[in-house]
């Protein structure tokens, strides 16, 4: 593609994009009030974010052990803190010092 | 009032950023191998924020992809974005105009959808967008950095960047599966069904865009039916 091609895809993409993250937003501006559908929202992060989260961690960094070993420490920090901050930085400190070690 | 949320958000946008620019940085060295620039690039990830989306965008500008090809991918390997606005639509304060709603949908990512889940009561979107100044610019800087200077940074230090996302992500889904039972089993069982689907056989075949969905609406849908959510007075 030529730059004006590469521009006019990209700006598509950004389109699209945009209108799969803006409709919901503006369809449902009251509350729903099925109960159903409303537990169902409420689990869907908690659900959405622990599949995204395994198996992929394990593949996430230069050794399956060491994204073993940040999935057992994120766990920990977790319960622990469960600061968002803390326990991220606690995760790539893990695996930084475990991937010193066994690679 | 609004200050402290902004920048507290501001403050949890920090690992959002790292982790971004570790996975930004692979994104800018992949645009670059198919001969986008960095203006190119910037403007890809500032418009798009979206890891896979724009891997595949990459994959299709690398192909000299048609208009329907484009729009048809983009919008199912992006569908998962349309449940976390839909849960956000819920979560979001009553009272928030319109044009602030449709600011909070560009930020409407993995990381950004998960602490805005994750704070207490109704979202205030200012708490988002401060996350998100912070972490799109770490999103941007890591794609422009793939793009100009591919091999500046040691791999074991975007292996450690890279986790900072999985780190996040279980500071959300952790807390309340320690308080409660059925939280713990639902986290569980999500991550099994996530195993198991991307290690037997047909079902691995399954692109991750749809597995994610797949899964949230069954299993989401099934804890919705087994423990529907208390009705508040």
């Amino acid at each position: 593609m030529h730059g004006k091609q590469v521009y006019g895809a990209l700006t598509i993409m950004i389109l699209t994009i945009y209108a799969i993250r803006v409709t919901p937003l503006l369809i449902f501006r009251k509350e729903i009030k099925n109960r159903w559908i409303r537990s169902f929202l409420y689990y869907v992060p908690y659900v959405t974010l622990a599949v995204m989260t395994f198996p992929a961690i394990l593949g996430a960094t230069s050794s399956v052990w060491s994204g073993m070993i940040a999935l057992v420490v994120g766990i920990l920090a977790a319960l622990i803190s469960g600061d968002l901050f803390t326990v991220a930085i606690c995760a790539c400190v893990a695996v930084f010092l475990s991937e010193m070690i066994i690679l | 009032m609004n200050g402290r949320l902004f920048r507290r958000g501001l403050r949890d946008g920090v690992p959002i950023a790292l982790g971004y620019m570790a996975v930004a940085f692979t994104l800018g060295i992949a645009a670059e191998n198919i001969g986008m620039d960095a203006l190119q690039s910037f403007y890809m990830s500032f418009g798009m924020l979206a890891s896979a989306g724009e891997y595949a965008a990459i994959l299709l500008i690398g192909s000299a992809a048609g208009v329907l090809e484009i729009i048809v991918t983009t919008f199912i390997i992006n569908l998962r974005y349309f449940l976390m606005s839909c849960s956000l639509s819920q979560k979001i304060k009553k009272d928030v105009p319109i044009w602030k709603r449709m600011l909070l949908a560009w930020f409407v990512t993995d990381e950004l959808f998960g602490i805005s889940s994750a704070v207490e009561g109704d979202l205030d979107p200012v708490y988002t967008y401060g996350a998100a100044i912070v972490a799109v610019a770490g999103w941007c800087a890591g794609t422009v950095l793939g793009v100009v200077a591919g091999d500046i940074l040691p791999p074991s230090l975007s292996s450690a960047m890279g986790v900072s996302l999985y780190g996040m992500f279980l500071a959300i889904i952790i807390p309340p599966a320690g308080k409660s039972r059925f939280m713990a089993g639902l986290i569980v069982t999500a991550m099994a069904a996530s195993f198991l689907f991307t290690r037997m056989p047909v079902l691995s075949e399954i692109p991750e865009g749809f597995r994610i969905i797949i899964l949230t609406v069954l299993i989401a849908g099934a804890a919705a039916f087994i423990k529907p959510i208390e009705e508040e007075a």
